[in-house]
């Protein structure tokens, strides 16, 4: 087994720890951070890729970390959206659940809630 | 491949909305809705000019960015498909941006506030996000295009800021990231089996094997997530109906489209040879499913802005009756134009009904206070024209001629008759028999007198009505697309059916 193949496995696991955490856990930051271990399965994969399409002499193929460093970014600021979505629904309820029947109505004092 | 003349309209139909954003940004406040109406009347012009293009031309309509072609470069390309779309998004957003004067509108005397600011930057990104997804050619560009539009579209559900429309954002932000990184692990793998993210270069390299089939599954399925197909529907109606009026005709009218546009562009044009005739009627099951389901419980709202959030849910299913037959079409070797520009009708025909139905909706809950299916009497006497646009609007989603919802039907009725498919054509009357039950009560409660001494809770300016019933009448007489000498849908496509034939 190469080192672009273990990565490879190391992506497909990661993904699978993200994805069963993103649709197991309830709580919204657990949902946010799992997309984030899926996201760096799916960049590490990119990585191997590029190690795997290395022309001769060269440490990768740029094509692959190049859409990496993209991606990368695009996550970062897909969690910053989300962490803030997070914080201002904290701020107008006092919970963060995500359930639809959770109660509406604004309890001014968290600690009360 | 080189660029076409014309082909940097294409970078300017991208970048003229972007542009307007940042602007917007920095000048704030009441300039931003000033600037946005500009950049509406002068994105309208780019993109009826490059309509004219295509059409005078008869070939797609190309720009190779920085001169490099692909696989280097980054090639835009718009064809036929893509055009249509284009005029379609440009129509819908003239009409919520004239709607949206009324709502988000400042004044001069009227003091400045956060959220008429937020809508016009968000509504130019959206339309910006939605032209790039229809004119970029490179899968990878296409994943950038659809997390704008996600990050434009997320925020225009909590405009308000109340607790439960931040919580639909929220649920509505983790499907669509959920959906994009599926999409995008989908792209990396076909980059690694075939080393090109262009969709020429892959169409032609594309082989029907495991990594293909794994990679079209990922990517289907994360689209499918963004653009509420049924079972992944359950974030699109209290995002749609939680949003302001504006906001939820932007949301449901066209950024569900933009994910769908995608499937679409993948099924049809990037892997023809590796569909097989069995995912596409899986396809078409879940759109079925999706038309019954999403009409039934439409139904049962009290609420008119939920009923039209479900009926929406109920109109994607018929975006994707398209694709088995489609594929029948293709496995039979007979031409699947027609069913092709049947189901880019039905997208645009719903485009511009629901646009009008939800800015519809948004009236009648100005006038009334509240949206109440069961206590809607009285409206039609104060909001007449208003009523006659929900009405027209539902007439094109049922499917009555001429509007183009009638047409769109008709084309894949046909198709679903020439393929022996009868299942799917059971399935869109069934479904429209449903819708006209809802649209005609809302239509007949409407109408009923109101009670004496009832005074509106607050009037209604008339552009409002009139922008409402424009949208309403476009959809209502896109009927007559029938007349129309060629088929702009089928203008610089690529020659799958020969190539699949072979």
């Amino acid at each position: 087994m190469n080192a672009a193949t273990l990565f490879g496995l190391s992506a497909t696991a990661l993904i699978g720890v993200g994805l069963f955490g993103l649709l197991v856990s309830p709580h919204p930051l657990r949902k946010i951070l799992a997309f984030n271990v899926i996201g760096s399965g799916v960049f590490l994969l990119l990585g191997a890729i590029a190690r795997r399409g290395a022309a001769l002499g060269m440490g990768g193929d740029p094509v692959p970390q190049a859409l990496l460093i993209t991606g990368i970014v695009v996550a970062f600021s897909a969690t910053a959206l989300a962490v803030a979505l997070l914080l201002r629904l904290f701020d107008a309820t006092g919970s963060v659940t995500l359930a639809a029947d959770a109660p509406t109505a604004v309890p001014t004092d968290p600690d009360n809630a | 491949m080189t660029s076409t003349p014309g082909g940097l309209l294409l970078v300017l139909a991208v970048l003229v909305p972007f542009v307007g954003v940042l602007v917007g940004l920095v000048l704030g406040g009441r300039n931003a809705q000033r600037l946005a109406l500009l950049t509406i009347v002068l994105g309208l012009a780019i993109t009826i000019a490059i309509a004219g293009t295509l059409v005078q031309s008869g070939a797609a309509v190309v720009y190779l960015l920085g001169g490099w072609a692909p696989p280097l470069g980054v090639a835009l390309r718009a064809d036929g498909l893509s055009v249509v779309m284009l005029l379609a998004v440009a129509v819908v957003i003239c009409g919520i941006g004239v709607y949206a004067c009324g709502d988000f509108g400042t004044p001069r005397g009227k003091p400045e506030t956060r959220a008429p600011f937020t809508f016009w930057l968000l509504l130019l990104a959206v339309w910006g996000s939605l032209n790039l997804v229809f004119v970029s050619g490179d899968l990878f560009t296409l994943y950038v295009a659809l997390e704008l539009l996600t990050f434009a579209g997320v925020p225009l559900v909590c405009l308000d800021g109340r607790g439960e429309t931040l919580r639909a954002a929220l649920r509505y932000l983790l499907f669509a990231l959920l959906g994009s990184l599926l999409y995008l692990l989908g792209a990396v793998l076909l980059y690694g089996a075939y080393g090109t993210l262009d969709i020429a270069l892959l169409a032609e390299a594309i082989r029907p094997e495991p990594i293909t089939w794994a990679a079209a599954a990922l990517m289907t399925v994360g689209l499918l997530a963004k653009t509420a197909l049924f079972p992944l529907h359950m974030w699109l109606p209290p995002a749609h109906a939680g949003a302001p009026a504006a906001a939820s005709a932007v949301l449901s009218a066209l950024v569900i489209k933009g994910s769908w546009f995608l499937v679409v562009r993948l099924w049809l044009d990037v892997m023809p040879g590796v569909i097989t005739l069995s995912a596409a009627q899986l396809l078409g099951a879940l759109g079925a499913t999706a038309i019954l389901v999403g009409n039934v419980v439409a139904l049962r709202q009290a609420r008119l802005k939920l009923l039209i959030a479900y009926s929406t849910v109920a109109q994607i299913g018929y975006l994707f009756l398209m694709f088995p037959l489609v594929a029948g079409l293709n496995a039979a070797q007979l031409d699947s134009g027609d069913a092709i520009s049947g189901g880019m009708l039905q997208a645009i025909s719903h485009a511009t009904a629901k646009a009008a139905m939800f800015m519809a909706a948004g009236l009648v809950y100005k006038v009334l206070g509240h949206d109440r299916i069961a206590d809607l009497r009285g409206v039609a006497q104060v909001l007449p024209m208003t009523i006659v646009a929900f009405a027209l609007g539902g007439a094109s989603l049922i499917g009555l001629p001429p509007s183009g919802g009638f047409f769109a039907k008709w084309l894949l009725l046909s198709a679903a008759v020439t393929t022996a498919q009868w299942w799917w054509a059971v399935v869109m009357l069934g479904g429209g028999l449903l819708t006209s039950a809802y649209v005609f009560l809302v239509v007949m409660r409407a109408m009923q007198p109101a009670v004496d001494g009832w005074v509106p809770a607050s009037s209604v300016p008339r552009y409002q009505q009139w922008s409402v019933l424009g949208l309403a009448l476009c959809s209502f007489l896109l009927g007559l697309a029938a007349l129309l000498p060629g088929d702009v849908v089928q203008i610089g496509r690529p020659a799958v059916l020969q190539w699949v034939l072979q």
